[in-house]
């Protein structure tokens, strides 16, 4: 029999995380993230790699981020969530709490100087 | 698993705090991928998720359910406005990943259902996925060449569509042309009675 007994991606992915199987906290595919100021030494190197593709000057997505390093999402997610924990990446900080209306009322303004 | 080069990296400009999260759904070869890179700012990009699809029939050997790994690809394309970032997610068509289509809607906000004329009964379990995540939608004829125009109730009474679901055409491969079906259907996110409150 050579039919593999386990899915050697799923097992990648969780050596990659370091055995973590769940997000620390609440992180989507269209999460900002942007580097902190916070030295990188001591993390594992994927969180380097995250960390590594990531900018303090502009924020990425965690799609982009997965994309960019050809990680799954689930993967970026975890990885993300613990540096967010560390300190080494945050969230953008809106000058003001802008309501969710107000956000889509943007795009809605900007998608109509696109006709 | 290479390394990222940076080069090719586009990050947002700092003014930008927001995101927004919408599905761009449609069966296979409805202009999903096209769609997505006539509004898209960045050269599209994939994320690939590497998951166990349990299959029909059991192991005969061990008694399980037979496992079989594949991946679901998303393109995905994003659009600043002003401090926010507008991200078009074209979700898989095929029937098989259905089931994937919980972490799918995760947070999007809504989709646009597009449509082939020549294949509309296609378009019936893509709608059931987004009914059944209770996503706001509207729906946008994607019109190709050569395809047979039919009158939008003839349309909507072949998707069933509620009379209060907007429909619209497009044509994919313009960008002026896919902005005003996602205008169609960001007016209706933020006309919805659940906006009123
Ligand atoms: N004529 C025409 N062709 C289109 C249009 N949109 C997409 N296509 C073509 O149809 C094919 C399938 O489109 P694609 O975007 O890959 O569909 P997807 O499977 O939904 O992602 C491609 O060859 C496109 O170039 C359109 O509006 N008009
Ligand atoms: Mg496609």
């Amino acid at each position: 029999m050579t039919r593999p007994r386990r899915d050697p991606d799923l097992v990648r992915a969780y050596v990659v995380t370091g055995g973590v199987l769940r997000p620390s906290r609440d992180v989507g595919l269209v999460t900002l993230l942007v580097a902190q100021d916070v030295p990188a030494q001591g993390l594992a190197p994927e969180q380097r790699r995250v960390l590594g593709v990531c900018s303090r000057h502009g924020a990425l997505s965690i799609a982009e981020i997965a994309a960019h390093l050809d990680l799954p999402p689930s993967v970026v997610t975890i990885l993300a969530a613990g540096l967010m924990d560390s300190g080494h990446l945050a969230v953008p900080t809106p000058v003001a709490d802008v309501p969710d209306i107000d956000v889509l009322k943007e795009v809605l303004r900007g998608l109509r100087q696109l006709v | 698993m290479g390394s990222a080069n940076l080069s090719e990296v586009a990050y947002l400009p700092g003014t930008v705090t927001r995101s927004v999260k919408l599905l761009v759904a449609g069966h296979f070869g409805a202009g999903k991928t096209t769609f997505v890179g006539s509004v898209s700012e960045i050269r599209p990009l994939r994320t690939e998720e590497p998951i166990t699809e349990a299959s029909v029939g059991v192991d005969d050997l061990a008694g399980l359910p037979r496992k079989t790994s594949t991946t679901v690809a998303m393109d995905f394309g994003r659009r600043t406005f002003g401090g926010v970032a507008l991200y078009l997610f074209g979700t898989p068509g095929q029937q098989r990943f259905l089931p994937m289509w919980d972490e799918l809607a995760r947070g999007a906000v809504g989709a646009l259902v597009l449509v082939d004329t020549r294949r509309l009964d296609h378009s019936d379990e893509i709608l059931s996925a987004v009914e059944k995540r209770g996503l706001p939608y509207t729906v946008a004829v994607n019109e190709f060449d050569g395809a047979r125009r039919y009158p939008a109730e003839e349309i909507r009474q072949a998707l069933d569509l509620a009379p209060s679901t907007p429909l619209t055409v497009c044509d994919a491969r313009d960008q002026a042309s896919s902005a005003k079906a996602l205008i169609v259907l960001v007016e209706h996110l933020t006309s919805g009675p659940e906006m009123l409150a």
